[in-house]
């Protein structure tokens, strides 16, 4: 049951994205990536990491393919798609992919990885009151330059978007 | 201390780890392949998601949350990179009127 959800999920993860990237029109991309997001979202949940899996619907599948939408439907793209004079360049990208995907599956699949015990498993880790604890007591410096970041993020979004001195129109 | 969920004793890590890699190649061959910068864009955002997988993942199966708070990290980093990212695909599309990279020359000699 649990296993054919796995598969089920990973399916549409692997579908999606692929149609992200080889779909023509840039909206039906982003509406993919949606789909990929909510996939992902679905082995979040299934992982017992419930809180990461809200945030990542909230913040990826909610706020960032907003901006993606706001922005295709601003600049009014058409369809180009993998147009044609660059055949050889896309052929040796999918070659160059295919052995980088190769070498990560043959080193995977024997890879002994190893798992929590019984005896140390603690399944509330994905709660907000473990994350929080961790959060506060081991990260607060990186979380509070994140703040740090964001701020910059915001004032260097803001002056680019700006219009400048003698633009008629966008 | 509690029982292990029934996905962690059924299915074995490797099988995480190559969907992982696998959503991160289709990630790299869409920013190598695709021309329009917006979608070279949401490429990246699929290898950002292929890692946070990865690190939820382990996380889970290691019973320790550095890694979830990890990916809260990578969230916010991402969201800062795509507001300034797209503010700069609108200010070249103000300049170029295109998205297109291959026409993004002019550093050519």
């Amino acid at each position: 049951m649990v296993l054919n959800l796995f598969y089920f999920l990973s399916f549409l993860a692997i579908l999606s994205a692929i149609m992200v990237v080889v779909s023509k029109n840039p909206i039906h991309s982003v509406l993919y990536l949606i789909l990929t997001f909510f996939t992902l979202s679905g082995h979040y949940f299934t992982l017992n990491a419930q809180f990461i899996g809200v945030v990542n619907l909230i913040v990826y599948a909610g706020a960032i393919m907003v901006l993606f939408l706001f922005t295709i439907m601003f600049l009014n793209l058409k369809d180009d798609a993998f147009t044609g004079s660059r055949v050889w360049f896309n052929l040796s990208a999918v070659l160059l992919v295919l052995v980088f995907a190769g070498i990560l599956v043959v080193k995977i699949i024997p890879a002994q990885i190893g798992v929590a015990s019984e005896m140390e498993f603690n399944s509330q880790i994905g709660m907000v009151e473990n994350l929080g604890t961790t959060l506060f007591q081991h990260f607060l410096v990186p979380f509070e330059l994140v703040s740090v970041l964001f701020l910059s993020a915001m004032v260097g979004a803001v002056m680019l978007g700006r219009r400048e001195k003698g633009e008629k129109n966008f | 201390m509690n029982q292990i969920p029934e996905i962690i004793r059924v299915v074995p890590v490797n099988h995480y780890v190559l969907l992982a890699s696998v959503i991160f190649s289709i990630g790299i061959l869409g920013v190598l392949t695709r021309k329009n910068a917006i979608i070279i864009f949401m490429s990246v955002e699929l290898m950002l998601n292929a890692v946070n997988l990865l690190f939820v993942v382990f996380s889970a199966y290691k019973s320790d949350p550095a890694g979830q708070v990890f990916v809260f990290f990578i969230m916010a980093i991402a969201a800062a990179e795509v507001a300034v990212g797209l503010a700069i695909i609108v200010m070249i599309y103000r300049r170029m009127r295109t998205t297109d990279v291959s026409l993004l020359n002019s550093l050519k000699g």
